[in-house]
């Protein structure tokens, strides 16, 4: 092995002697070409609904209940796809997502929610991972289609132009903050803040105390 | 003979008042026969007013005057006390549940709805500019009530 190694670190160190410059040149250059624009064409291929759709635990449980949306079906036919949301679209933070995404192929492998039973356990968490990356990001995937700059508010209902007014241009709060659950069925909220074990009035002092 | 006679009109008379019948009897179907798809009517537009609407009476649910599309009301979520749970009313601006939705069946307060006043929607209802399918008489108690004061002004 160590011989190999060294045999190869030979090689390379040594000066071609077959080719000349100028084909190494010009053949490293349209191999990077392939090499890069094949890497990005299969990253895409990834970034496609289809791609997300192909297991069941993505068709049939969230990709069923975005349908009856209005980021999957209304009146002006626009629509969002998984990767729209769920996918930064700046090259280095997607590159970074994928990274991450790759402890999901874990998760299909040994199949943590490959039954609705089980995906529904992990709901919370799962639910929770996308919340906490929206707040991180100030709602970036929202914002790639819906600008704040962009946002007629003339045009919106009182309700919502003034919670806009108030929360969203002041920053004080993000999309998600209130747009929860509005292209998938919301975890169960009750457990979302439950405090969980011990229910001595000590434990419950010493809570209320943290505060 | 006459029998007979009189058998065979008081058939007719039969056959024709059914004929008759399917003609003037309402259907949700309009008379469109059954093998035939009627055009459906246009769906009608929510009223996202915001305004709150006059009750028709003290016990009427107060009305929805905004759209719910798509609001979850189920075992995991409630959507609507996003905004309008005792918490949740100084941010939103939104009328508070009223107390009385705290109250179990032996009236006593708990700490969150009940979960028999959980499900909004069984009473609170937005309205539509549909049109009415059947004619509505309901006349308000004030209406009434100015009615007899002036109908006992004109006794005396």
């Amino acid at each position: 092995m160590w011989q190999f190694i060294k045999r190869t670190w030979a090689a390379i160190r040594r000066p071609s002697v077959h080719y000349s410059l100028g084909f190494l040149t010009m053949g490293g250059f349209v191999m990077g070409i392939i090499f890069w624009g094949g890497f990005n064409t299969a990253m895409e291929l990834t970034n496609t609904e289809a791609f997300c759709t192909g297991c069941h635990e993505m068709r049939d449980n969230v990709y069923e209940e975005l349908k009856p949306t209005i980021h999957y079906t209304n009146r002006s036919g626009v629509r969002a796809t998984c990767p729209d949301c769920h996918v930064p679209h700046e090259w280095t933070s997607k590159i970074a997502r994928k990274m991450q995404a790759s402890k999901e192929v874990w998760a299909k492998v040994f199949g943590t929610i490959n039954t609705r039973e089980k995906f529904l356990a992990h709901r919370l968490s799962l639910a929770q991972n996308e919340w906490a990356r929206f707040e991180a990001n100030d709602s970036l995937e929202c914002r790639n289609c819906h600008s704040e700059e962009s946002m007629d508010i003339t045009r919106q209902s009182t309700r919502a132009a003034e919670a806009h007014e108030r929360f969203l241009f002041t920053g004080e709060k993000t999309c998600i903050n209130c747009h929860k659950g509005i292209a998938h069925q919301l975890p169960d909220m009750g457990q979302a803040s439950l405090i969980t074990g011990d229910l001595s009035e000590q434990s419950l002092v010493d809570y209320l105390k943290a505060e | 003979m006459t029998r007979t006679y009189v058998f065979t009109a008081a058939l007719i008379a039969t056959l024709t008042g059914a004929a008759f019948a399917q003609d003037t009897v309402a259907t949700l179907r309009s008379g469109v026969p059954l093998d035939q798809h009627p055009a459906p009517p246009q769906v009608a537009t929510v009223k996202n007013t915001d305004l709150r609407q006059v009750r028709n009476y003290p016990e009427q649910p107060p009305l929805i005057p905004h759209k719910i599309d798509g609001y979850q009301i189920d075992t995991n979520a409630n959507k609507c006390l996003q905004c309008h749970s005792r918490t949740a009313i100084e941010i939103s601006q939104a009328p508070m549940v009223s107390i009385t939705h705290f109250m179990n069946r032996n009236n006593q307060f708990l700490a969150s709805v009940t979960p028999r006043r959980y499900f909004c929607t069984q009473c609170h209802v937005p309205q539509s500019d549909a049109p009415e399918l059947v004619e509505n008489t309901f006349v308000d108690i004030d209406k009434v009530l100015e009615y007899v004061a002036g109908t006992k002004a004109e006794d005396h």
